[in-house]
């Protein structure tokens, strides 16, 4: 059991958790992710750690709302718990000083970017970060990322807010600004990873993408979270779930992120039912 | 005269069969298959028991169970004490009683199968561990005087809850880490309700708990922790029971369509996230009407028979070889074979193929020979060109075994691997190449049975306390 020692609901739908863990708190590295299953009859989620607080020994989660599992969390408070969190788990990202490096976060994506990008800019990288999203209000940590940023840009599909457009409007425009580019990396909806490494690659630029399949126990035992990369079968919560962007297989991934549609709309269309039936 | 001789000599009651659910019944529901003995029959079953004086049937137990002991005293009725008698040197036994090869373990060895069947040495064992659980609380054997050494166990299958139990019985601390949420390693994850109830792993996970041993779950070693770590963290011994735990894909055109599962995954669903109560449960898993299992193992059959009851209408195994082959234990592909799952034999996949959505549709299939007998002894399986033909399918399952896993072991740099990747120790003393750091189970044997990997805790407890008393590695 993980007590919940801490919540802010970030923007509607969006909320962010800080859960004991103190050894995990301890362990993690930028770039690795958590295994959390709310109870008994509960699935296991996958969600990345964007911060810890190693003396409160706290990791904190961030979590849209999109179905049944992270609509239950969202209704945890302060003082409940989670029943089984397990990690850290996946590969750290290698963190090393590049010179400039791009970082990019679609949507609640941002929550796998930011960590990464704030230990990139504390390694001395020239941090630019572009955080995308459809609309103003699926923006998130927007002021913590802007404070290590050297050069912030936000983009909305609508033009709600920042730039109207997709967060690689904002890359090409930095790439054709003549800025030497050393590493993109783009955490963010596989269709905006693709775009990305799709226009990193036109220009030669080395590009690291985390991606987000579907997993069970996280531990390399099932093989659920397999993916392309370079026409090799690899595992994403073992292998990555940092690869190549320029080398993965996107349509394969969007394929099999979409095994569960029809049953995830059962599931939440019934949790739903109960919640309103419940009152 | 003759005739009087005969009629003295007490007619000896025939091996007694345990009945099961209906095949048309059983593979509507999830619950357990065999049924287990009554009082009546265990005892007559029991009384078929030579007693022999010098046994062959422990020699064939890698936890060398005293099984004539056990089985007099289930034959006098005395079911508690017979499973205490087990206990002895075996703290799971309603699970060995259910998932123990018997017939190539102890009951091959049982002098009455040289004219006659053998004692049903597995069925006993299982009765008489129900019996004692069903009289509600269990006994826990006294525990000496605590030792005051503290041993780290990794993973909670077989080989790890067997060397926990038995060192907890010396004294040790012992602590188990456990990757999953749930104890049991494959006995929950692996292994489905039908053959091994989970109520029956937790009562017997429970009882290795109430010897002393400490249960972590979630607990990754070789993220949450190195192995190096542990022993800074105090402990004076590890033993590395993680299990294989990395499933080996074809690799074949198509193998990532969606629908096609290794059969770690497809059992995982159901096993440990029980995904045949969904939407009680969250976790899904889709069979559709057509499912073909690739393997001809006890995992092919396990996976083949859930997806049945996961409501496939048509249920195949594709297997490269004839029946003989098949690596599955005769009694597993029976009841596969009662259930109406179809044996297609001697054709192998080549080829997956796909819809517009990227989900398996068909697979392409080519009939093979027997040829000359390979290493293992078996007829190698060798194609027929030309033979392809396309099959349908609306989910694959691929269990044709698993590799070791490399997250843990990539933290083990004092631990030497062999030329497969698992971890070498002995076979008798279970030592690596690190000090202080022993391993058993299926991380060092490849795949292989419950009782192996508990032969091999068996082994594990009496070197790490051999070594823990003397500090002689």
């Amino acid at each position: 059991m993980n007590k919940i020692l801490n919540k802010r609901v970030l923007t509607e739908g969006v909320n962010l958790f800080e859960i004991e863990a103190p050894r995990i708190a301890m362990k993690r590295k930028p770039g690795q992710f958590i295994i959390l299953r709310i109870n008994e009859e509960g699935e296991r989620i996958p969600l990345t750690i964007a911060d810890v607080n190693k003396d409160a020994g706290s990791i904190t989660i961030v979590a849209q709302v999109v179905g049944k599992s992270t609509h239950h969390l969202g209704t945890l408070n302060v003082g409940d718990s989670i029943r089984d969190l397990v990690g850290p788990l996946g590969q750290p990202t290698h963190i090393e000083k590049f010179g400039t490096v791009v970082a990019i976060g679609g949507g609640v994506g941002h929550a796998v970017c930011y960590p990464i990008a704030r230990a990139m800019k504390e390694a001395g990288n020239y941090l630019i970060t572009i955080i995308g999203a459809r609309t103003k209000d699926l923006i998130i940590l927007e002021e913590e990322t802007k404070g290590f940023s050297d050069e912030f840009y936000i983009t909305t599909d609508d033009g709600s807010y920042g730039r109207k457009g997709l967060v690689t409007d904002q890359l090409k425009e930095i790439i054709s600004g003549g800025k030497k580019i050393d590493l993109v990396l783009a955490a963010g909806p596989a269709i905006m990873m693709k775009f990305v490494s799709l226009l990193t690659k036109e220009y030669g630029i080395k590009t690291i993408v985390s991606l987000n399949s579907i997993m069970v126990d996280g531990t390399g035992m099932c093989g659920v979270c397999r993916v392309e990369v370079g026409g090799k079968t690899k595992f994403a919560c073992v292998d990555g779930p940092e690869f190549d962007g320029h080398e993965v297989n996107y349509d394969l991934l969007m394929k099999r992120l979409a095994t569960y549609k029809t049953e995830e709309k059962v599931a939440y269309d019934r949790y739903l039912q109960k919640v309103n039936d419940g009152g | 005269m003759e005739e009087g001789k005969k009629r003295k000599k007490k007619p000896k009651p025939p091996r007694q069969e345990m009945p099961r659910q209906d095949p048309a019944q059983r593979i509507k529901n999830f619950s357990e298959v065999a049924l287990g003995y009554s009082k009546e029959t265990a005892m007559l079953e029991a009384s078929r028991c030579l007693v022999c004086p010098k046994p062959k049937c422990i020699e064939g137990c890698p936890v060398l169970v005293d099984i004539p002991s056990f089985i007099k005293l289930a034959a006098d009725g005395k079911f508690v004490e017979a499973s205490k008698k087990i206990k002895e040197t075996n703290v799971l036994p309603a699970i060995c009683g259910r998932v123990c090869p018997q017939e190539t373990q102890c009951e091959i060895k049982c002098v009455l199968g040289i004219k006659d069947k053998p004692v049903a040495i597995g069925r006993l064992e299982r009765f008489v561990s129900d019996f004692e659980a069903e009289q509600g609380e269990v006994d826990i054997p006294s525990i000496p005087e605590k030792k005051g050494k503290k041993v780290a166990i990794v993973g909670s299958g077989p080989s790890g809850l067997t060397v926990a139990g038995e060192l907890a019985k010396m004294g040790y601390d012992v602590t188990i880490l456990e990757a999953l949420h749930k104890s049991g390693g494959v006995l929950v994850y692996g292994i489905p309700e039908f053959r091994l109830p989970k109520a029956i792993v937790a009562r017997e996970v429970d009882f290795v708990r109430k010897l002393g041993v400490k249960i972590i779950r979630n607990f990754v070693v070789g993220r949450a922790a190195s192995v190096d770590e542990l022993f800074e963290e105090g402990y004076e011994a590890v033993f590395l029971g993680l299990g294989a735990g990395l499933p080996r894909f074809l690799e074949l055109p198509g193998i990532n369509l969606v629908g096609i599962y290794s059969a770690n995954e497809f059992l995982t669903r159901s096993n440990l996230m029980k995904a045949y109560l969904f939407p009680e449960y969250d976790t899904p898993l889709q069979v559709g009407k057509k499912v073909v299992v690739i393997g001809g193992g006890n995992v092919a059959m396990d996976s083949v028979r859930t997806s049945l009851r996961l409501g496939a209408e048509e249920t195949h195994i594709i297997y490269r070889r004839s029946r003989k082959e098949m690596p599955a234990r005769e009694e597993e592909v029976e009841n596969a074979e009662a259930e109406g799952v179809i044996f297609d034999f001697l054709v192998n996949p080549v080829e997956f193929i796909g819809d517009e959505n990227g989900r398996i549709k068909s697979m392409k299939l080519l009939r093979m020979q027997l040829g000359e007998p390979d290493e293992s002894g078996r007829r190698r399986p060798v194609p027929i060109e030309g033979s392809e033909f396309i099959y349908d399918c609306d989910t694959a399952v691929i269990a044709i075994g698993q590799g070791p896993n490399p997250l843990a072991l990539s933290t083990l740099e004092g631990v030497k691997l062999n030329k497969w990747g698992y971890i070498e120790a002995d076979w008798d003393t279970t030592k690596t190449s690190m000090k202080g750091v022993f391993a058993g189970g299926d991380i060092v044997t490849g795949e292989a049975t419950v009782i192996e990997a508990m032969g091999f805790g068996r082994r594990a407890s009496i070197e790490i306390d051999k070594y823990l008393m003397t500090g002689k590695w």
